[in-house]
């Protein structure tokens, strides 16, 4: 393989100016950057962890040739993974004759700031909304803003600030619109091509420059952390100081990020973010748009990606349990080595993934449910947006013709160390008319499947008996009823 | 905006009077991230930063701490214990010495401070803080109080009984009886600044504090008894907290006092920010209450007597619990007139944080206690809840006096009850749901409309006075200062109207200033609803001492009668001519008039006798009302709230926009407390829900899905407050008891409403689901 070029230079815009950083931590994140090294202090600290979105940002990268921009949590956000792109805070957004950005202007005449300490990221994930949507439906704004704790204002001053922000100014006459070809082109050039690496030992950074690339430093480092969208690994910073080094970054690798259909097959590249695969995902399987939209806030639905959503291995990841009924399969790569196996395979146990060595997840392939098949995936948990599961079930189903289960797969999250399969429950439906009779005898098998736990989101007698009643839910959902079966917002 | 614009001086009407909707005085600088909170500030050069070392255990003997490898970590310039305070090692805020500011020689909670390491970076003394070594002799912990014995446990301070009439004799004789136990759940503030102290030495050995309070004086005072010092050494100031709701009345003294310290002894200014999960696990909540309620009763719903017992969890130390669980009772009648009534507080010691003040000061509390009453009467009587409700209203001439003896002169729940009733269309609704849940299996609805009547003043009366300074400077401008804190509840923007309307001058020549203990001293902590009350009430009794001094100079000066002096938008008319207010401010100037002064406010009518359980601790009470509607999934527990009405009273409001602002807020961070905000403690007592992944506040979303808020037009203030207005910081957090009861209806539909779910607090999707399941095991289905 050809040796690649390397850098020793993060670069990228922050506002107006260029940056060329030489010296930056692997784990230096860039809510500390911009608050101690650069005394951009409007982006607050609220969590630390990609809760509260106190410290939203935009930020600009170029996707398809196209520059777009997207809320991410700046407390999380590591300086190592902003090569190549414009960080956009809430410094850069007054005019510089000192008039207010209409998303401003709107906060300020519907009273939309109390004590005003979350109210910076309020701005940027609005203005994030208002870019690719300058009419927004009260579901899209809501959405937009399950990342942004306020405690003051109930929310309700802020809703019609958004409303009404189009009132204020022409999405199409955005003050920095204005300068939108010319970040375009800056970016451009900033892609070199190059791979970035910084430092060594225990302070260490990597951006690969290419997938081959990735993989061979991965080979060579199979120690190394790897950061997709730094959803998880930022909280190993921010809480528990762990060290990382050395990180390679690659979230910017174009090669993973594909998402693509043939066949009745979705394959997802490991770098896809949970918003970029959101389009295609929810139209072929709504229930899957559904679940996206209440995992995680705008802020980490922009930066988390479906393979690390995977490849760290959680009990609790959203994802994986619907994955694995759909019956997909993941491909490892190492160096130049692929293998394909079942997803439900990869979680082995607790913290324990079958990934040898220098291996990572490349891609994942997602079979759709036939026309003939019946899916749903469900969560449930304590708050409806922006929380972690307490439990998740996912189903799929294909009746004979005769009306029995022709197949059925189950698989669950948050009853186990790991997402998995109900095999009892399902070996109980199995060949069975499917019927209220049936579903209800086969509830029972839960209990051999799953032997949940009782923590500070569920206790394990909850989790169990919301379990059962999901796939009474299913039941009910797949044989029709006029009324309704679940409670929501509508989209 | 403070443009240098000149002012009209033809204007019909100033610019910011009282009674107009001012914006927050701050918000441009919100929007734009310029708003400055004290980790914005610029630092003085060669400040270090400090973090705090936790204990791990919930209650256990300190064997042994080894430090040496905190203090030679990179960056680490000191280690201080319990040995380096220099004055008293307590913070206690009632004087109660039972509050150490580290802990020495045993711990008594999972996340007590033991020690502070101080260095360079905030980051590198996070790290040294995980090196260090202690052993613990653990010893029996406490958690909840579920199981304790009111009667014989430990209390952390000595508990109140109000009483009135024969509670327990009435009981025994009235023709129906239930009784029952209630748990209502704590929660943590979340403002979303943690709590921050930046500590800068002077000279003589003083000390400015900037530090994130809702009471600078009582900060000073603590780190002056830390350093051992008189008051006079320590300056106290703050201009803006990003959030407060009573988690910064008491809870900022420990960190100040800690800066303050290390920045005496190391000749730095010091800075600590408290990481959000130490913040949530070391500083104190909302007390979580057990309620247990015996009450007496007739067939047609009319309540005789009740019984209570209120144990709270109140933690290692006192704190405020005292005033917390005293209000607790204060509110166990809501707005409901109890002909006899028993109620008594129990203060419990526990191996947690100790709790503290929060919106509504265990007002909220007791109010879910007598509104879990009102549920229990109406499924036994077969009634519908608000047919309880208003039967059981107190009156307005009679059936008038509070379990505490005071006699309720201002009542208004029933007009605002039906109007809302009516608004809302209670009735229609509760026909509609009982049609959608006949036929809907699994999704079920529920309605409820629960009134509030909140007491406003502070329970202990010599907090119930404020001081302001008024500066006018001789261009006519006015800097403002007083001793209420902003946190984001619009203060100060109000306060600035008030002296805007008596100068009669536009609000932007009003200069709202950081609130410091020197300027204006011995201030009472922005608490209790009051901040508007009490300092807009010494805001113009400073402003008015000047005027008069204006107004007595002009009548000399231009020999016409004091009472043909009239102030004027931006002007004042003496006699027949009209001259610009500015004009008149530098003539008096000249003629050497004083432009400043000092302006003091006390709460009349006010006493109380805790002994006796007896006096008028309240000047007014605030009333409101509220209706919800609710979907809630049988097979999860899960739910939405599909619409709430509110009517709210704010007397002839200051400022309608910022009090719209605190109804609506108030009640979505009530809602929070009574739905997914849950504190949860493993068994080993580590409180395990200490940062927003783990402990879920409401988001947008959580948001009624229709959300009608009301300002009612028509009440004024019964008594002479600032301009006939009220209070309106904590009543409306109690509005969202709505949304729990709306809950509660909806979980009886699955018996036909024919068992009293008994829905304890907060209902969370797995409390609602349990109790599904217990009244279908009830009900044999």
């Amino acid at each position: 393989m050809a040796r690649t070029e390397t850098r020793a230079e993060i670069r990228f815009i922050l506002n107006g100016e260029d940056v060329a950083l030489s010296d930056v931590a692997p784990d230096e994140t860039l809510l500390d950057w911009l608050r101690l090294e650069q005394r951009l202090r409007g982006t607050k600290e609220g969590c630390a962890e990609g809760d509260c979105g106190a410290c939203t940002v935009l930020v600009g990268r170029l996707s398809g040739g196209k520059l777009v921009y997207e809320s991410v949590n700046a407390c999380i956000r590591f300086v190592g993974s902003l090569d190549a792109t414009h960080v956009v805070t809430i410094e850069h957004l007054k005019g510089k004759d000192g008039r207010l950005h209409p998303v401003q202007q709107a906060m300020v005449g519907f009273h939309g700031s109390q004590c005003g300490f979350c109210t910076p990221g309020f701005v940027m994930s609005l203005y994030g909304l208002w870019m690719r949507s300058p009419n927004p439906s009260d579901a899209e704004i809501e959405k937009a803003l399950q990342g942004n704790l306020c405690r003051c204002t109930g929310y309700e001053a802020i809703m019609r600030a958004a409303r009404a922000i189009s009132d204020y100014g022409q999405a199409a006459k955005d003050p920095l619109l204005a300068e939108r070809e010319q970040i375009a082109k800056r970016l451009t050039t900033l892609r070199d091509g190059r791979r970035v690496d910084i430092g060594e030992g225990k302070a260490r950074l990597v951006v690969p420059a290419s997938l081959d690339d990735f993989a061979e430093i991965y080979q060579a480092e199979p120690k190394a952390t790897v950061v997709a969208g730094s959803t998880d690994v930022g909280l190993w910073v921010t809480k528990f100081m762990r060290e990382i080094s050395p990180v390679v970054f690659i979230g910017g690798i174009d090669e993973l990020k594909f998402i693509s259909e043939a066949d009745g097959v979705i394959t997802i590249g490991a770098g896809v973010t949970y918003t970029e695969a959101f389009a295609l995902l929810a139209d072929r399987i709504p229930t899957m748009g559904t679940l996206l939209n209440r995992l995680g806030g705008e802020q980490v639905r922009n930066m988390g990606t479906i393979g690390g959503n995977i490849a760290n291995g959680s009990p609790i990841g959203d994802t994986p349990p619907p994955l694995i009924a759909l019956g997909a399969r993941l491909t490892l790569r190492r160096g130049a080595e692929r293998r394909t196996i079942p997803l439900e395979d990869f979680f082995v146990a607790y913290g324990k993934q079958d990934r040898r060595p220098g291996e990572f997840v490349e891609s994942v392939t997602v079979p759709l449910p036939a026309k003939d098949e019946k899916f749903a995936v469900y969560k449930v948990s304590k708050r409806r947006d922006e929380d972690i599961t307490s439990t998740l079930g996912a189903f799929r189903l294909r009746l004979a013709e005769d009306g029995t289960v022709a197949s059925i797969r189950i698989a669950f999250g948050g009853m186990a160390a790991t997402p998995k399969r109900a095999l009892a429950v399902e070996a109980a439906l199995e060949g069975k008319p499917w019927t209220e009779a049936t579903v209800e005898a086969a509830l029972a098998a839960f209990e051999s499947d799953f032997t949940p736990l009782t923590d500070m989101r569920a206790s394990a007698e909850y989790r169990m008996l919301a379990a059962k009643n999901l796939l009474r839910r299913f039941f009910v959902e797949t044989t029709g009823t006029r009324a309704p079966v679940q409670v929501g917002r509508a989209a | 905006m403070n443009k240098h614009t000149s002012p009209d001086f033809k204007a019909a009407k100033i610019a910011g009077a009282v009674h107009t909707d001012q914006r927050h005085d701050s918000a441009h600088k919100h929007v734009t991230g310029e708003a400055i909170y004290i980790d914005d500030m610029p630092e003085p050069a060669g400040t270090l930063h400090g973090a705090l070392g936790l204990s791990t255990v919930a209650h256990a003997t300190i064997r042994g701490i080894d430090l040496s490898a905190v203090g030679t970590a990179p960056g680490v310039i000191a280690v201080l214990t319990a040995a380096d305070v220099p004055g008293e090692n307590d913070i206690s805020p009632t004087g109660r010495h039972d509050e150490p500011i580290l802990a020495e020689g045993a711990v008594q909670f999972f996340g007590q401070p033991i020690f502070c390491v101080i260095a360079e970076t905030r980051e590198q003394a996070r790290r040294a803080c995980r090196l260090a070594r202690i052993e613990y002799d653990e010893l029996p912990a406490v958690i909840d109080v579920w199981d304790l014995d009111p009667a014989k446990d430990r209390l952390v301070t000595p508990p109140l009984t109000l009483k009135r009439g024969d509670a327990a004799g009435t009981i025994a004789a009235a023709p129906r009886r239930v009784k029952g136990r209630m748990r209502v759940g704590g929660q943590d503030h979340f403002y979303l600044e943690g709590h921050i102290s930046l500590a800068v030495p002077g000279e003589d050995g003083d000390v400015t504090v900037h530090c994130s309070t809702q009471h600078p004086s009582e900060v000073q005072h603590m780190v002056a008894h830390a350093l051992g010092v008189p008051s006079h050494a320590v300056t106290v100031e703050i201009r803006r907290m990003g959030g407060g709701f009573g988690g910064k009345e008491t809870q900022g003294n420990q960190f100040a006092a800690l800066a303050a310290i290390a920045a005496k002894r190391l000749g730095r200014a010091v800075k600590i920010r408290l990481d959000r999960d130490d913040d949530m696990l070391a500083t104190g909540k909302r007390h979580d209450f057990v309620v247990d309620y015996d009450v007496g009763f007739d067939d047609e719903g009319n309540i005789l007597s009740v019984d209570y017992i209120y144990a709270a969890r109140c933690g290692f130390s006192s704190d405020l619990s005292g005033p917390v669980t005293d209000r607790a009772l204060f509110h166990c009648d809501n707005a409901y007139f109890w002909p006899a009534v028993h109620a008594k507080s129990a203060p419990l010691y526990t191996n947690t944080v100790s709790n503290t003040a929060f919106r509504g000061f265990g007002g909220p509390q007791g109010m879910v206690g007598a509104e879990r009453i009102i549920d229990e009467v109406a499924f036994a009587t077969g009634k519908d809840p608000l047919e309880v409700r208003k039967l059981n209203f107190y009156g307005t001439r009679e059936r008038n006096v509070t379990p505490y003896h005071q006699t309720v002169e201002d009542n208004i729940i029933h007009r605002i009850v039906a109007e809302l009733e009516e608004s809302a269309d209670y009735d229609g609704r509760r026909r509609e749901i009982a049609a959608f849940n006949n036929h809907s299996r699994i999704v079920k609805r529920g309605l409820a409309l629960t009134p509030v009547k909140f007491g406003i003043s502070f329970t202990a009366t010599h907090y119930n006075q404020a001081g302001a300074l008024v500066h006018v400077y001789t261009d006519g401008s006015v800097h403002l200062n007083h001793g209420g804190t902003e946190m984001g509840q619009g203060l100060y923007v109000k306060v600035a109207q008030v002296v805007a309307e008596e100068f009669q001058i536009d609000i932007d020549r009003v200069k709202i200033t950081a609130t410091t203990t020197a300027k204006v001293p011995n201030t009472s902590a922005t608490a209790a609803s009051s901040g508007s009350d009490l300092n807009g009430m010494a805001a113009q009794d400073a402003a008015r001492q000047i005027r008069k001094r204006l107004t007595d100079f002009a009548a000399d000066k231009y020999s016409v009668p004091v009472d043909q002096i009239a102030f004027l938008p931006n002007r004042v008319r003496i006699g027949n001519q009209e001259i610009p207010f500015p004009d008149l401010v530098k003539q008096a100037y000249m003629a050497r008039v004083q432009l400043s002064a000092a302006g003091f406010y006390k709460t009349p009518k006010i006493h109380w006798n805790r002994d006796k359980g007896e006096g008028h601790p309240f000047y007014y009470f605030a009333y409101g009302a509220s209706c919800s509607e609710v979907s809630v999934d049988t097979l999860t527990g899960e739910y939405v709230v599909e619409r709430t009405d509110i009517l709210h009273e704010t007397g002839r409001s200051l400022n309608r926009a910022i009090d719209l602002g605190q109804i609506e807020g108030g009640f979505i961070q009530g809602m929070g407390w009574l739905t997914t905000e849950e504190l949860w403690w493993d068994g080993k007592g580590r409180l395990r829900t200490h940062a927003p992944s783990t402990y879920k506040i409401p988001l947008a979303s959580d948001r009624p899905k229709i959300f009608n808020v009301r300002l009612a037009d028509w009440p004024e203030a019964h008594e002479p407050t600032i301009h006939r207005s009220k209070a309106v910081g904590e009543p409306p957090f109690m509005l969202a008891m709505s949304v729990l009861h709306a809950l509660s209806d909806a979980v009886a539909s699955v018996a036909d409403h024919r068992i009293c779910p008994r829905l304890d607090a907060p209902a969370t999707p797995e409390r609602v689901l349990m109790a599904i399941e217990q009244l279908r095991r009830e009900a044999g289905r």
